[in-house]
């Protein structure tokens, strides 16, 4: 039998993953699509978390280092995975969440669905750092629309010029905390506006069903009324017969004939332990910013002596994550609520998009606030500091008895939070790469990661905790803790941990500054693609996800036209 | 008496009482506190795990950390904390201990915490009344109480108390609250498929809130969710 050369070997079934994958195998191509993690069904009894109680699971919901957001939460994977570590240059302090399961990440993830703007795109042309992008809105657009059709997205047109419209699902109504937000943000003139989460309020489709409204996205929808990238893109495409689905296998390099051409990747089977090769015309590394950076780097050869697609030495450079802090106030309007269900889609209904776009500000880039409160379902956690809030009102804090049945209730939900996510300036200096010393444990070498943020981010975490306290504030709520000052960099997060990392194989026209052109085509290796959040030049204070899909049609569709053109 | 040897006969007393195994009900004697009963919770359990998850489960289950005088302890303040004399039941009917075991396994942070905390609760208990905190009157272990249960009480001697109070305390309310009792106790009502449709009429009204014609205008109707979305070229929803 001959060996089998496909059409297109896709690595990792993320958002990048996922999307190529069902553009290509549409298109009739012969696809691979490669996952580290297992095969994962959020609908299966074995694999479900959803609607359960926290009852069900002896710890009640409360985290651990294989489910760092929860033990109901669905992203299997995490900020440490056994027998793969990673390694910090200096004082750096990078967080590297993995997902290893079908999907990725998307299992988990917010929704928060945001198109970056036509600004976003040439923010070098504006403020004179970082650079811009080698397209721009226009270019984008057509796939934003693609995208949202495709996936359904609830929100709303608002005529935003950076934040553009697009083809949405009617927002869910507000929930009670979210409508002292909108009175506190109007207060102080702050936009507020619906959320955008790419969460079905609407039938798209017979396929997938319609929220129901349970508030818990984050443990992934056995529906498929959200989006992840398995339930969506990937399970209708493996009816088709074009794609085969590798899982558990842990892909090490491409490997490359002796002109410098991708023939296919070699992959460790983790069921195994043992090494195989997969031929294939293209290949498309969605591995996510870094684990692509990082099978880059280990494709060494005589044609790539410094890996893969890193001739100009800028794989793995500009990593960069979205800025965070968050604050949360104490609602004395809201005490001894009257209980309903208000679980509502996962997270918040609201949010108010950045709104000081050319002001004279000491830091350039921008901002978006997510809003959270609410009469959640207890999980681990809930009951904790049970009567804090009695130091506002005069009341004793502690004691014991029946009476705290009194307090639980007197402050269930009585609270709104702020979370801030913005935007940072890529840096020449901010990377991962590979670790000369240390392998994982088979045997591949690591990543080594090294970043520091710049004064620009820090000191629009400073501007941050003046909005949040403001915000809450007028919302009618008292803020809890003490502001974060300079010393604590004004509450800004560590890099990483937003889950936000991108950059590493950035796209460009010039093959000296830039990984590859703007279809995710390596400038040095025709073809190999990247069709994950690597290639961002920039990563606007919008999250990644929506972006990573419209360039991974972007490229999808690229690559069919070069195959058509016979260039691949 | 010398102190360290009530101490170590402290640790012997325990074990002088009667272990009373019953089914659906762990029962621990102790002396003066004569016999303290709570509803066993399972220790198998289906919720999705990786086989890895399943074999940390398993592994915690097996393991055992407590001696039975700390497990005594444990469960006559988690019933002091939330008692059985309420019609949705208290600590000990939603297995508090049980809970409090698992959670300190599974959280190596708490296990010195819990474990010297309930030491010094007992050092406390024999200075002030001779016997250790489970072998005092009720009263007397509520005077204890009493004085670690508020962290606004400065007194320094009283810290490391409080500390563990405040620790027990949060264990048992979210123990209880994770629990069916607790749910009915609270009156949650979410956790299940629905339609959600805004914050009831009344409430509104009652916070003084409302939602403006813009806004909604903006937001699902919910008899239209089950019609496929079709849009025209502007972006307009048009179903």
């Amino acid at each position: 039998m001959a060996e089998q050369i496909y059409d297109a070997i896709i690595v990792g079934s993320g958002a990048g993953g996922g999307m190529a994958t069902h553009q290509l195998a549409n298109a009739g191509l012969k696809v691979a699509l490669i996952e580290a993690g297992d095969f994962y069904d959020p609908a299966d009894e074995e694999q479900r978390t959803q609607l359960r109680y926290p009852w069900e699971s002896p710890r009640r919901g409360a985290s651990t280092r294989l489910r760092p957001f929860g033990d109901y939460n669905s992203c299997i994977g995490g900020w440490e995975l056994d027998g793969e570590p990673y390694t910090q240059k200096d004082d750096t302090e990078f967080m590297w969440w993995r997902g290893r399961m079908l999907g990725g990440r998307t299992n988990h993830w917010g929704r928060i669905s945001l198109r970056f703007g036509p600004l976003d795109f040439k923010r070098k042309d504006i403020d004179g750092l970082g650079d811009n992008w080698p397209i721009g809105y226009e270019d984008i657009s057509p796939y934003y629309d693609k995208v949202d059709k495709l996936i359904g997205i609830f929100g709303s047109n608002e005529g935003l010029y950076n934040d553009p419209d697009g083809y949405f699902l009617p927002a869910p109504k507000p929930r009670l905390h979210e409508l002292y937000y909108i009175d506190g943000a109007r207060k102080s003139n702050v936009p507020v506006i619906p959320a955008r989460k790419s969460i079905l309020t609407k039938r798209i489709n017979n396929d997938r069903g319609i929220c129901f409204y349970c508030g818990q996205c984050s443990r992934a929808c056995g529906i498929h009324a959200d989006f992840s990238s398995s339930t969506v893109l990937i399970y209708p495409s493996l009816n088709g017969g074009q794609v085969d689905l590798l899982t558990n296998s842990m892909v090490r390099e491409v490997i490359t004939d002796e002109e410098g051409m991708a023939t296919g990747v070699r992959y460790v089977n983790k069921r195994n332990q043992r090494e195989y090769e997969l031929k294939g015309r293209t290949v498309i590394l969605a591995a996510s910013a870094c684990s692509t950076a990082r099978i880059l780097l280990n494709s060494k050869s005589g044609q790539h002596e410094s890996g893969l697609g890193n001739n100009s030495d800028n794989v793995g450079r500009y990593l960069h994550d979205s800025t965070g802090a968050s604050r949360a106030a104490f609602l004395p309007d809201l005490m001894d609520r009257d209980i309903y269900n208000e679980d509502g889609v996962g997270g918040m209904h609201v949010y108010s998009p950045w709104w000081l776009e050319g002001a004279n500000l000491d830091f350039t880039r921008g901002y978006h606030l997510e809003i959270g409160g609410g009469m959640g379902m207890p999980s681990y956690g809930f009951g904790f500091a049970v009567n804090q809030y009695n130091q506002y009102l005069g009341d004793r804090v502690g004691g014991y008895g029946n009476q705290l049945r009194d307090d639980i209730r007197k402050f269930y939900g009585a609270r709104l939070s702020i979370a801030c996510r913005g935007e940072s300036i890529p840096q020449y200096t901010n990377r991962c790469e590979l670790d000369p010393t240390v392998v994982d444990e088979w045997g591949i070498p690591v990543l080594r990661f090294d970043y520091k943020w710049t004064q620009h981010e820090i000191n629009q975490a400073r501007h941050m905790q003046d909005t949040m306290e403001e915000l809450l504030e007028a919302s009618g709520g008292i803020v809890l803790g003490n502001k974060p000052g300079a010393d604590q960099n004004y509450g800004l997060t560590q890099p990483g941990e937003i889950i936000h990392e991108v950059g590493t194989t950035r796209m460009g026209t010039d093959p000296s500054t830039s990984v590859t052109n703007e279809f995710g085509q390596l400038h040095d290796v025709k073809n190999v693609f990247v069709a994950d959040a690597g290639t961002f030049v920039s990563q606007a204070d919008k999250n990644p996800t929506w972006t990573i899909l419209a360039l991974a049609w972007r490229t999808s569709d690229y690559i069919i036209d070069q195959m058509k053109q016979r260039n691949l | 008496m010398n102190r360290r040897e009530t101490l170590k006969s402290l640790f012997l007393a325990p074990l002088a009482g009667t272990v009373i195994a019953s089914s659906g009900c762990g029962t621990i004697a102790s002396n003066n506190a004569s016999r303290i009963t709570w509803a066993r919770l399972p220790t198998e359990y289906s919720y999705g795990r990786t086989d890895v998850e399943k074999l940390t489960d398993q592994r915690l289950f097996a393991e055992t950390y407590f001696r039975e005088h700390e497990l005594v302890t444990i469960a006559v303040l988690c019933d002091i904390i939330l008692p059985n004399n309420h019609p949705n039941g208290g600590a000990l009917d939603a297995g508090l201990p049980d809970f409090v075991e698992f959670m300190v396994k599974d959280r190596e942070q708490y296990k010195l915490p819990v474990r010297g905390g309930i030491a010094w609760l007992d050092s406390y208990s024999i200075e002030k009344f001779g016997p250790d905190f489970i072998n005092i009157s009720e009263a007397q272990r509520l005077s204890i109480c009493n004085e670690i249960a508020y962290p606004d009480n400065q007194a320094p001697k009283l810290q490391a108390g409080i500390s563990f109070f405040s620790l027990m305390r949060n264990l048992t309310l979210t123990g209880y609250y994770t629990t069916e009792l607790g749910f009915r106790d609270l009156d949650y009502m979410g956790n299940t498929p629905n339609v959600w449709d805004g914050v009831p009429e009344a409430v509104l009204r009652r916070h003084g809130k409302y939602y403006d014609e813009d806004w909604l205008s903006k937001c699902i109707d919910q008899s239209t969710r089950d019609i496929v979305a079709e849009w025209d070229d502007d972006m307009n929803l048009v179903t």
